[in-house]
């Protein structure tokens, strides 16, 4: 698991395209599932942020056990995609786990932002509510500004808000 | 009137669904307690016919049937406003008129 202001976990993972995508920074790395209600309600408020900040790589990364769960295979995330029109940030599938699992996620969604020399600084839910559209993201959105400005995150951890990863 | 909140652990939103469901209960004047049902294996889910957590039952049905298609599974369940949004809780709305139905 990484901690604030640890280095976060580098990664290789294919995408629903078939290419493998690495971390570039600095980031916003969320994990995140085809079939959780938390995931669902704040996928649009998270693809608004990865179309506002085009400076910033974004990753959105499916970590679910699809054997359990086959909405969340790498089919069923290539037929989302490809409905949705396409999405703003590559979808990757974490099919070992391994990377879920060096992040420490614990939900879908849960949302790490790291900086330009690799290290996380933030690590938490989106926002506030994710019945309400029209906070926007806004932790994110606040974690991200201040990165980009070379400063300290103010609120640097929340509680992510979701359903569990589905570990294997 | 009999009525369920069958629940798993994996899923946040049963807390706010019970509250939401004890206030709706106690402004129609529904002398019922809930009753709390954890949901915790696959077995369980499919015995259960539990789409998701939470899951409400009146008198022993679903409140709010999903459309069809849906696995049962130990997961979140999705419920959709009537504006349209995909929530984890029901509309309390529609939660009003399947415990005023069941009257």
């Amino acid at each position: 698991m990484t901690s604030i202001g640890e280095p976060a976990a580098q990664f290789e993972l294919k995408d629903v395209d078939g290419g493998l995508q690495s971390l570039e920074t600095p980031a916003v790395v969320v994990f995140t599932c085809n079939h959780c209600p938390y995931a669902l309600a704040w996928h649009d408020r998270l693809m608004d942020v990865a179309r506002d900040y085009a400076d910033v790589h974004f990753y959105a990364i499916n970590p679910n056990d699809a054997e359990r769960y086959p909405r969340d295979s790498f089919e069923a995330m290539r037929e989302r995609v490809e409905r949705d029109g396409g999405w703003p940030m590559p979808y990757l599938h974490d099919e070992t786990q391994d990377v879920a699992s060096a992040y420490g996620a614990k939900t879908t969604p849960d949302v790490f932002v790291v900086d330009s020399g690799g290290a996380l600084r933030y690590r938490g839910a989106p926002d506030a509510d994710h019945q309400d559209p029209s906070l926007g993201a806004g932790w994110l959105r606040e974690a991200l500004d201040s990165v980009l400005a070379g400063q300290e995150v103010a609120r640097p951890e929340t509680e992510p808000v979701g359903c569990s990863v589905k570990w294997k | 009137m009999t009525v369920e909140l069958l629940w798993w652990d994996g899923c946040p939103s049963y807390s706010e669904a019970l509250d939401q469901l004890n206030q709706i209960l106690r402004e129609e004047g529904v002398d019922a307690e809930v009753e709390l049902v954890e949901v915790a294996s696959d077995e369980q889910a499919r015995r259960e016919r539990f789409f998701g957590s939470p899951t409400i039952r009146i008198n022993g049905e679903d409140a709010l049937p999903p459309d069809g298609g849906e696995p049962y599974s130990l997961t979140c369940r999705v419920y959709l406003t009537r504006a349209g949004r995909v929530s984890a809780i029901p509309d309390p709305d529609d939660l009003r008129e399947a415990v005023r139905r069941a009257e």
